[in-house]
């Protein structure tokens, strides 16, 4: 996994509540067997005018000039502001991999869905939650304000708005760690394979209906 | 001490170590696997040179992907045949039992697992998909995971996770005649919303869900995850141990006596301290419909579509303007005039015996209106078709004008060929109407299967409590 230590980056605002994984990457792209490959699909019933199939080449489609990611000011933008309950729904992880195959290292909302969430942290991404009058304060900032920029900066926890004031955010630790890390998690877990080992012989004896195999 | 809840217990049991800071390493006794969500996971393990932990505790089977229509031809959009191909060779190199898609058992992956035994009360169940949430139905503690987590427990049979808050949500009363497991959780969902469970395990308990067969239950836990949590679930009673019995995986002789003893203690405390709480009266349920574009945008058959300029917050204002546009609806329409196009009974939530039951009675001497240009039926399983076959449902249906499929997945999420056209409507027994869920432009209104067996008798949303069953 790519570590993530301090990012300055353009900020793209999605203004909409509850977007859902199926918006984030449709149904017809979570065919493929690869983690890459993603990025030109993201959002891709808003992004575009036209239906999208796998393998389609993205300079053939028609794009919906509407659409935020298709603004020019916009372009390279790897900070996406969000709003409520970004994420929800399925729990695809194809959601996380075409945010990170497009460009986008952080996303900012006043809260996540929870398995989402999660999905985040093991690529890379770090999604960050602020109450939501921050985040409607930075809605209208990056509306006013062409090239709005932030720097995000893990170690700190702190993001620097380009005034120079600094917003901090919570982040639990263990998860911190391996984002900075980028840090193997089934590597860590293997350091604790004798308590596993443990346990299942424990919980063989307790309840042995449980070890029965398929 | 205050007493624990079902899931302080579930969690307890299956915590190997707890880390310094916070989460813990948890077990995991049962993992499902389909198509779609495993093939980078089973690519990683090769990459790291791994093998699969405990093989003997993973189920596989092709669900999404898979055609509705004769199998017999194999799956002809070549992607899709690949994932499908893919599953089945990680399956056989990693030593995994994988019901393939001509199987007679397969179907969909959270309508198999408590069908075959595979999941049981007290296991921490998990799967690449969020409707995991389904088994806890069965006293379990499942849910939806991602796809590195999925190659994280075909590595360690673990996870590493951070302990949910507990939520009880409790419906006591009577679920009126015609009313069911779907209509109580949609009216769930309509009252604490779509995030209203987000970082919360959620015990569904109380008279009515108590009254609820085990495939009620599963159609309410299910469901958990369209609340915003990530685990649904409810206290094992003698219908959990009744519906396991005899079951191809569930234990037998000593075995199965041993673990019935073990499973009555799963239930919440008397003293048990929720962090949250919430209470509905079953008796004022009335069968509900969806009108936008997230479970939570749900009102009653006697409803009305609501208006945007109704709405004071301005966020949700225009949200719901969004979600009107996309629906083709204005606001103020009353939901029994609202004439869908297509209907769908099927998916995880809603394809289980019980509920192709329900349909049937509904559809039982009547045609599909003229307005409905295909009403299809897609069993959760090889065995729920077999099964609904021999009471002669597939004729009720057939003799209506409906299609009798194929099990999988199908138009709830639409990854095979079954789909809405833009601007499509749909009355669906599925979980989520989403923007393009059902085909890029559809729109999906989510109901229960008799609601939605009526929808296609009657051409338009009616109230299936004043049904005239032939």
């Amino acid at each position: 996994m790519e570590k993530f230590e301090r990012l300055d980056g353009l900020v793209v605002p999605l203004d909409r509540a509850n977007v859902d994984t199926d918006a984030i990457i449709p149904k017809q792209f979570l065919k493929s067997v690869q983690r890459s490959g993603f990025g030109p699909n993201l959002f891709d019933e808003w992004r575009y005018l036209d239906h999208g199939e796998p393998g389609m080449d993205p300079a053939s489609r028609r794009p919906n000039p509407d659409f935020v990611l298709n603004q020019p000011r916009y372009q390279g933008a790897s900070i996406l502001l969000a709003r409520d309950n970004f994420g929800c729904g399925s729990s695809r992880e194809h959601a996380v991999w075409a945010l990170l195959d497009y460009g986008i290292r952080v996303v900012i909302a006043p809260s996540f869905a929870d398995i989402f969430y999660s999905n985040c942290f093991k690529n890379g991404v770090l999604p960050i939650t602020l109450d939501a009058a921050t985040v409607d304060r930075l809605f209208r900032s990056v509306e006013a304000q062409p090239g709005y920029r932030l720097i995000v900066d893990l170690v700190r926890q702190r993001i620097t708005l380009p005034d120079g004031e600094e917003i901090a955010f919570e982040i639990d630790a263990f998860r911190r760690d391996c984002l900075l890390a980028g840090l193997d998690e089934i590597g860590l877990t293997l350091q604790h394979a004798d308590e596993i080992r443990a346990y299942e012989e424990r919980r063989r004896r307790e309840a042995p209906w449980l070890f029965v195999d398929l | 001490m205050s007493g624990r809840t079902l899931y302080d217990k579930l969690w307890a049991e299956h915590e190997v170590r707890r880390n310094d800071d916070g989460t813990s390493l948890i077990y995991i006794d049962r993992h499902l696997v389909h198509e779609v969500t495993s093939p980078q996971a089973f690519e990683g393990l090769r990459l790291a040179g791994r093998r699969p932990w405990r093989s003997g505790a993973v189920l596989a089977v092709p669900d999404h992907n898979v055609p509705t229509t004769a199998r017999g031809a194999g799956i002809a959009d070549p992607v899709s045949r690949l994932q499908v191909e893919t599953l089945d060779r990680n399956c056989a190199e990693f030593g995994i039992t994988e019901f393939t898609m001509d199987d007679p058992r397969q179907g969909i992956v959270h309508v198999i697992g408590p069908e075959e035994g595979a999941t049981l009360p007290g296991m921490t169940v998990v799967c690449g998909d969020s409707h995991t949430s389904t088994h806890g139905a069965l006293g379990a503690l499942a849910f939806g995971i991602g796809t590195s987590e999925v190659e994280h427990v075909l590595a360690t049979q673990c996870l590493v996770l951070q302990k949910s808050r507990n939520m009880r949500v409790t419906v006591d009363g009577t679920l009126a005649e015609g009313v069911s497991a779907k209509d109580l959780v949609l009216a769930i969902i309509g009252a604490i919303g779509t995030a209203g469970g987000t970082g919360h395990a959620i015990e569904f308990a109380g008279e009515a869900v108590r009254a609820l067969s085990i495939e009620g239950r599963m159609t309410v836990c299910n469901m958990a995850i369209e609340a915003g949590a990530r685990a649904g679930m409810v206290a094992v009673d003698e219908k959990t141990i009744e519906y396991l019995r005899g079951r191809p995986y569930a234990p037998k002789g000593e075995l199965w006596e041993q673990a019935v003893a073990s499973w009555r203690s799963l239930h919440s405390d008397a003293d048990a301290v929720f962090d949250r709480e919430i209470c509905l009266d079953a008796g004022r349920i009335a069968p509900q419909v969806t009108w936008g574009t997230s479970p939570e945008m749900v009102t009653d058959i006697e409803g009305r579509v609501p208006r945007p300029a109704e709405e004071a917050d301005p966020v949700r204002r225009r949200d719901l303007e969004r979600a009107l546009e996309y629906m083709g609806l204005k606001g103020g329409e009353a939901i029994a005039d609202i004439r869908p196009d297509k209907v769908f009974i099927g998916s995880c939530t809603n394809a289980r015996i019980e509920d192709l039951r329900a349909a049937a009675a509904v559809v039982r001497g009547y045609r599909l209106a003229d307005n409905i240009s295909l009403a299809m039926v897609v069993p959760g399983s090889g065995l729920v078709k077999r099964q609904a076959e021999a009471e002669g449902l597939d004729r009720i249906f057939r003799e209506a004008g409906f299609e009798w499929r194929e099990p999988g997945c199908s138009m709830c999420l639409a990854m095979n060929a079954d789909r809405l056209a833009p601007g499509e409507r749909c009355a669906s027994t599925s979980n989520r109407n989403f923007e393009g869920r059902q085909g890029k432009g559809g729109r999906t209104h989510l109901v229960s299967p008799a609601m939605a067996a009526a929808a296609a008798v009657a051409g338009r949303f009616v109230d299936v409590r004043h049904w005239d069953y032939r």
